[in-house]
């Protein structure tokens, strides 16, 4: 037998743990399962309009840009751009004109990932550049929120629990309604039980490591605490502050994308700290009633700086510590 | 809790195919190739010549320095000739090569398998012996004993481990070595304990392999100062810092030997060969081999001559699947591929693994997702997308900063990246270029 022309060589090691780019992605989006059935419940046929169509403009743009731009293989295939699609959907109104959707995934996509070089090379969390892009340019359709269908009153429309509590403390849902998410918000981020669902189950697979939405959570809870222990008023609600807005959804899956967030665990929990700080002064203090986006949008902006001075920690530097 | 290392780690099918097969012997071809350099350190020099007549345990090959180690004939016959041989390194290099006559062994060796032990011997005595047997590390580094058994000046050993941990996904020579001469190993270790002056020797074994637990828990308790530690499973746990770590929970600092935390580990074959030569003094000429793969017919652990090549040994396993993509000499994770299978089995060849070609070649590398997997699993606690990256673009002062050269090679990084990059290869590149800047600058 030839065996000399058959044979492969290359260096070790010489098996593979199967984990792959979609294998990663999809387990994100098993994840947001949870999230997308309440909001389905919730708002209704409009949570499924503006996914499907969030996932097809991205996966679309991503594969025009590739395509004719870039003139490179396509790589929707990794399945990184239904996820981008699907996180932008969540982060958006239920009831937003499709046209201006499609602008915001075209930011998110052109903008966001595909001027750095695609995936792993983007600085800032594609979903939420279109968020943002978004929030500026159309804040009037961005903040205006249908009344759950479930909630039966005759309002079309309602504030965010956020809003109400900066400018309307009177009128809030009871904690359970938050939790559940029986109110109004973006697609994806009303119920806080059905994201913690979804942060269950990546944990479990692996996908992410705690060390993201603990110190996120953690210290807005703690931030919030204090100040509540100081002075006792529904905006300095711990509770209130865990379970709505954008907190969950960002928390644990926007602040949590690989290509944005530092790489040591060291890294992760300083930037999840300023997170929940830079959210919680603009919650408390800022012009607008949610600052999730911002402040994730922000940490982002300097995890190269915090993946500069984070190391991991190495084997040897605890010395016969028994 | 299982105690394990404390930092990265991953945990590999162990697909341990030939578990529990019975030692074989294999028969002795007509020829075989006995290479002289088998150990780290300088190659040994022939002390034979064409046409001399040479009985197995025959020195052929005398050390040729401090580190360095013997070499003795693993066959009876006569030397056709001193030639440069491809060996597992890819190299020609320089071996004996032996035509075989019969199977004459010399007299000083005790063939009977009658348990000995009683050692009267000093400690200087017995690391002579080992020295002058060439035993060298048999889990795959190949490091000479007798030179670990001698601590620098100032240093003092206060535990032996005992490597039984046989992490490697496939292998399981150790393991059934440990279930056939289970008194012989712990006579071995009492020896090594007592070349070393320690009282305390840890035998650390993974948990997958519960029936050598039980057996050298049993035996052990006759055997004073010698304990038994199961072990989590968990790969690179054989690797010597880890084993330690894991075992005695001290950490060996960067860029110094195990003695600096007062272990020296010594793996579990080279222990048996220890104790056959203090006792039955018999040079290191055969040793354990794994023959296996998921496509090979018989998957077995064979007791094979050094010397005897692959192709030998894997006709004994059934001959060579035709969809053979990949032939290892070693385990899957640190295991070095190799081109051909005249290839003869040296000292430190633990098994040869035959990978099907569907699972032969690499995917295809994407970019970096910064999923920082890689620095989760690394054992040794480094950033490996980032020393890749540094090697890439040749920034040396920071690959070493960031200590590029504490890489153990083990291969946790690449096995678990989802973007299939290549991040071993360029930081053994790194690792290489960065060792020559240090050397450079000491000199």
């Amino acid at each position: 037998m030839d065996m000399e022309t058959k044979l492969v060589v290359s260096p070790s090691p010489h098996i593979h743990s199967g984990d792959s780019i979609p294998k990663n992605m999809y387990g994100v989006l098993i994840a947001l399962i949870p999230a997308f059935l309440v909001s389905l419940y919730v708002f209704r046929l409009d949570a499924v309009l503006i996914t499907v169509f969030s996932v097809l403009f991205c996966v679309g743009f991503e594969y025009l840009i590739t395509k004719f731009i870039l003139k490179k293989e396509p790589t929707i295939s990794d399945g990184s751009a239904i996820l981008t699609g699907v996180l932008l959907a969540f982060n958006l109104p239920s009831n937003l004109p499709l046209w201006i959707l499609a602008i915001g995934a075209l930011a998110a996509i052109g903008i966001g990932k595909m001027s750095f070089g695609g995936l792993g090379n983007n600085i800032f969390n594609p979903a939420l550049v279109g968020r943002i892009f978004l929030l500026i340019s159309f804040p009037a359709q961005m903040t205006t929120w249908p009344v759950p269908a479930v909630a039966a009153t005759d309002a079309v429309t309602s504030a965010t629990v956020l809003a109400n509590l900066k400018f309307n403390p009177d009128n809030l849902p009871s904690l359970t309604h938050m939790l559940l998410g029986i109110e109004g918000g973006s697609l994806g981020e009303i119920s806080a039980l059905a994201l913690l669902l979804g942060l269950g189950y990546m944990l479990w697979k692996k996908i992410i490591t705690w060390h993201i939405p603990t110190a996120i959570l953690g210290t807005v809870a703690i931030f919030s605490g204090i100040l509540y222990l100081i002075n006792p008023i529904p905006l300095h609600h711990p509770l209130i502050h865990l379970f709505s807005g954008g907190l969950m959804l960002g928390a644990i899956f926007m602040a949590t994308d690989y290509v944005t967030s530092p790489l040591t665990k060291k890294g992760m929990l300083i930037y999840g700290f300023f997170i929940g700080i830079i959210t919680m002064c603009i919650r408390l203090w800022g012009a607008y009633p949610e600052g999730m986006s911002f402040a994730i949008v922000l940490m982002n902006g300097f995890t190269p700086l915090i993946n500069y001075y984070t190391t991991p920690k190495r084997f040897g530097e605890v010395r016969k510590n028994g | 809790m299982l105690k394990t290392f404390r930092i990265g780690g991953i945990h590999p099918e162990a697909n341990k195919l030939s578990a529990g097969k019975t030692i074989q012997s294999i028969e002795i071809p007509a020829e075989v190739s006995i290479p002289l350099a088998q150990h780290i350190g300088a190659p040994s020099q022939p002390v034979v010549k064409r046409g001399d007549k040479v009985k197995v345990g025959t020195l052929i090959g005398k050390s040729a320095g401090f580190v360095s180690a013997n070499i003795h004939s693993s066959v009876s016959g006569t030397v056709k000739k001193i030639d440069k041989v491809v060996d597992i390194s890819g190299y020609r290099r320089n071996a004996v090569i032996i035509g075989v006559e019969g199977d004459e062994w010399e007299d000083s060796i005790d063939r009977s398998e009658t348990l000995i032990k009683e050692c009267n011997l000093s400690q200087k005595e017995i690391i002579d012996k080992i020295a002058s047997a060439g035993i060298v590390g048999m889990g795959g580094a190949m490091f000479p004993t007798h030179v670990k058994l001698m601590p620098p000046p100032g240093m003092k050993a206060e535990v032996l481990i005992i490597n039984a941990v046989e992490c490697e996904p496939y292998l399981t020579s150790d393991h059934q070595l440990m279930m056939e001469k289970t008194e012989e190993i712990l006579v071995g270790t009492t020896i090594l304990m007592k070349a070393l002056n320690v009282s305390k020797a840890i035998i650390g074994i993974e948990n997958n392999k519960k029936d050598a637990i039980d057996k050298f828990t049993q035996y052990a308790t006759s055997y004073a100062g010698i304990s038994i530690q199961p072990l989590k499973e968990r790969y690179p746990q054989g690797g010597e810092k880890q084993l330690i770590d894991a075992l005695i929970r001290r950490q060996v600092p960067s860029g110094e030997l195990p003695i600096s935390v007062g272990a020296v580990v010594q793996n579990v074959g080279t222990t048996f060969a220890v104790y056959e030569a203090v006792q039955k003094n018999k040079p290191l000429i055969e040793r354990i081999v794994t023959i296996t793969g998921k496509e090979v017919k018989n998957p077995c652990n064979v007791r094979s001559r050094i010397g005897i090549s692959f192709q030998t040994l894997i006709d004994f396993a059934g001959g060579l699947p035709p969809t053979t993509g990949k032939i290892i000499s070693g385990g899957p994770m640190m295991g070095k591929a190799v081109a051909r299978t005249d290839i003869p089995v040296v000292k430190g060849i633990s098994g040869i693994l035959l990978i099907p070609l569907s699972e032969a070649r690499r995917k295809a590398p994407r970019d970096c997702i910064r999923c920082a997997k890689c620095i989760h699993v690394c054992p040794m606690g480094l950033n490996p997308t980032l020393l890749m990256n540094l090697t890439e673009y040749t920034v040396w002062d920071r690959a070493e900063k960031n200590h590029i050269t504490d890489c153990i090679e083990c291969g946790s990084c690449r096995y678990t990246c989802p973007a299939n990059r290549p991040l071993l290869d360029y930081i053994r590149l790194g690792k290489g270029k960065v060792m020559d800047i240090i050397k450079a600058r000491k000199n």
